[in-house]
């Protein structure tokens, strides 16, 4: 078990994640600064990854796409707001339109994120902070009605057969 | 800051709220703004008594809720995003827990990459 431990704060808003990673810190950090190793983890095994943009300097963008179960494509995007490779990345992340220009109402997140040697391995540690409330209603609105409306949709296709 | 914990939502509950298409567009219509049950009452060839028992559902499923406002009720969906914050939270959480197990497996998989 490699997470430590993963709280979130419903008043602050954040996501707090310590992991522990058997393995050196170099070998961590390339999971974020490899973009080809880091599309096998962004995206749930549903939904791959792809980077189509990756540039980790300071001020540098990200950009990718996620690619579902339909060939449906969600687009996002992450804007280097401080790197000290390999030890910590700072990054403002967010959805994108079909043409990769950032949707603001869609909802930002900032994530830090920082690594440490730690027992012989490497500890990652994260915090991921919503930027307003009002944002991830408009998150979880699109995706609980959308996500449902497909599961609702399935069934019924299921249910006509 | 005091906030209230939101009740635990039935999925059950949720599944049988939006497997109708009314009770899903009254859904997609409050969400843009808050509306009376009146208005929505309007923009749907049934009685207002039909509507009304409409947003009930959605009101047991825990998706909006109802709000009165001088003479008028208005439908809200979660009011103070409270409910959403908390599954906006729940959602990355379990999207990270996700991602950490997946790069357990890459780091595994290939210690000299």
């Amino acid at each position: 078990m490699s997470i430590t431990s993963l709280d979130t704060d419903i008043d602050e808003l954040t996501l707090t994640l310590v992991a522990d990673f058997d393995a050196p810190i170099e070998q961590v950090w390339e999971l974020w600064a490899d973009p080809r190793k880091l599309e096998r983890w962004w995206g749930p095994p549903s939904h791959p990854a792809t980077f189509d943009k990756h540039d980790l300097s300071a001020g540098g963008e990200v950009a990718y796409f996620m690619t579902g179960p339909e060939g449906d494509k969600h687009r996002g995007w992450w804007r280097v707001n401080a790197v000290d490779p390999p030890r910590s990345l700072e990054v403002t992340d967010g959805f994108a339109d079909a043409d990769g220009n950032p949707n603001d109402e869609m909802g930002t997140t900032d994530m830090t994120m920082e690594l440490v040697e730690h027992e012989g391995g490497t500890r990652m540690k994260l915090l991921s902070t919503f930027a307003s409330r009002e944002q991830m209603q408009g998150m979880v609105e699109m995706g609980m009605v959308e996500g449902l409306q497909g599961a609702v949709g399935q069934m019924d296709a299921i249910l006509a057969e | 800051m005091v906030v209230d914990t939101p009740p635990k939502s039935d999925p059950d509950a949720v599944f049988r709220a939006l497997s109708d298409p009314t009770r899903r567009d009254i859904l997609q219509r409050s969400a843009d703004a808050d509306l009376s049950v009146s208005r929505l009452a309007d923009a749907y060839p049934m009685s207002f008594a039909a509507v009304q028992k409409h947003v009930a559902v959605l009101e047991r499923a825990g998706l909006v809720t109802k709000e009165r406002r001088g003479r008028e009720q208005l439908v809200r969906t979660d009011p103070g995003g409270v409910r959403a914050a908390r599954q906006a939270l729940d959602d990355l959480e379990e999207t990270w827990r996700g991602r950490i197990d997946r790069m357990t497996g890459l780091l595994a998989e290939d210690p000299n990459s």
